[in-house]
């Protein structure tokens, strides 16, 4: 057996097998936050999106909001700066926990 | 009632490329759509399959190697119809690279004589590189482009070097920008000017196009905040899925999966506007096709059991022919749909 078939991804649907009611209110929610140009073009919804799929590392998204990138004019280059400012942040989360490192210290009287 | 709408679902013709998978027949028929011809108002000609590029995604499989040449005969015939059809306004010029062809600067002075608008499909770098077999220089272009008042359409697959190379091969970038910029020099793209310089995108890969406005917005900023250029209009084209473009589907193991977005992407809006109602393309042995792709696949108008040819061309027989489909015509129909001048809906 295997785990994250790409061809699973066109099975998106069969989620709502046992709740058509909530996976359609998912979609239309979905569809209306990232397919469609609002304040934001689709283009930066598409690099923000490429992101966040890093960051929770979905191969589908990854794959799809690649996809998504190109297909609304955005370049390799761009893409490749949308996934640094992900990583920046993750690093950066990890870091600024660091304080929470020093409060615990301090608490020990280790610092 | 339409032609079409009238056959019953076991009457849709056959696809005429043979992958009845993705026949466009059935999306006509699903959606109730005619598309017979309208009028002629563009001859189309393929000068030449010679090129001093080699382009990853060419429907022509045009290369520096290909000899296919229109003969001055042909050329004579065209410019025979052109003034005996007053119908046909505009003469566009493609290859390969046209400007290959011998005879390509006489039929552009001829054609303009006879008040046609002519449009060349002019890939920039022959400018700078000449002809790859003769070694002829090529830099006289932009000022014979100027003094015939002539349409630059031009492929510029990107702003930036990494996209454009990566399709059109290496330096084609650089060399594009230099060409860009005497064409600029002879007011093409400048406003008031009169003379049209425009631009061609189409996808490096496979994937759809951007939209062509907010494409052409950044084109527009971008190349003037680095290089100072100007230009008209930015053309967004599909590739079709043949050729060579096709072959490199097949290797990328991603044929079926564009060709069902291709199919899912079908807008009947687009499909209204297809550019084969309006015009007709000559091949450089004077055979006439539907379009380009239609020529390059060797889909021959037949006509009293023999190919429409530019030899027993007739205008009332091509406006009253029916086009004939295939599954490349998806290419077409996606989205905001595509042609040699951009979007149809």
């Amino acid at each position: 057996m295997e785990y994250y078939d790409s061809k699973d991804l066109k099975r998106f649907n069969e989620v709502g097998t046992f709740s058509k009611d909530l996976m359609k209110k998912f979609f239309d929610y979905y569809n209306a936050a990232v397919g469609e140009d609002g304040a934001l073009s689709k283009r930066e919804k598409a690099l923000i999106a490429l992101a966040v799929s890093h960051v929770k590392q979905c191969p589908y998204c990854i794959d799809s909001y690649t996809t998504q990138c190109l297909e609304s004019g955005a370049d390799p280059e761009q893409m490749t700066e949308a996934i640094h400012v992900a990583a920046s942040l993750e690093a950066g989360i990890t870091l600024i926990h660091g304080i929470q490192m020093h409060n615990s210290l301090e608490r020990n009287g280790a610092l | 009632m339409s032609q079409v709408t009238v056959l019953k679902q076991k009457d849709v013709p056959l696809d005429r490329t043979h992958q009845e998978e993705y026949n466009f027949y059935k999306a006509l028929f699903e959606k109730e759509i005619d598309l017979p011809p309208t009028k002629i108002e563009t001859l189309q000609i393929n000068i030449t399959k010679l090129c001093n590029q080699t382009c990853l995604h060419c429907h022509v499989d045009a290369s520096p190697k290909r000899k296919e040449q229109m003969d001055l005969e042909s050329v004579n015939r065209c410019l025979e119809i052109l003034e005996a059809n007053s119908e046909i306004k505009n003469l566009d010029l493609t290859g390969g690279a046209p400007e290959l062809n011998p005879h390509f600067n006489y039929l552009v002075t001829e054609a303009r004589k006879l008040q046609k608008h002519v449009m060349v499909r002019h890939n920039l770098t022959v400018t700078i590189d000449g002809n790859p077999v003769t070694g002829e220089s090529k830099k006289y272009l932009p000022e014979f482009y100027a003094e015939n008042q002539v349409e630059v359409i031009s492929s510029l697959p990107y702003y930036q070097e990494y996209f454009t190379d990566k399709q059109r091969g290496k330096g084609v970038f650089e060399k594009s920008i230099d060409s860009i910029l005497l064409l600029n020099q002879q007011g093409f793209g400048k406003e008031g000017t009169g003379l049209e310089l425009n631009f061609v995108y189409n996808p490096v890969g496979a994937f759809l196009p951007a939209s062509q406005q907010s494409l052409e917005a950044d084109f527009k900023r971008e190349l003037h905040k680095k290089y100072e250029i100007e230009f008209n209009n930015l053309f967004v084209i599909t590739n079709m899925p043949i050729n060579r473009f096709k072959q490199q589907l097949k290797r990328l193991g991603a044929y079926d999966e564009y060709m069902t977005k291709l199919v899912n992407a079908f807008n009947p809006s687009a499909a209204e506007g297809v550019m084969c109602r309006s015009l007709i393309s000559v091949s450089h042995d004077g055979r006439i096709y539907d379009c380009d792709f239609n020529q390059m696949l060797e889909m021959d108008i037949i006509t009293d059991h023999e190919p429409m040819t530019i030899f027993n061309f007739d205008y009332g027989k091509l406006v009253n022919r029916k086009i004939m489909f295939g599954s490349h015509c998806y290419g077409c129909t996606a989205g905001s749909g595509s042609s040699c001048g951009g979007i149809t809906a």
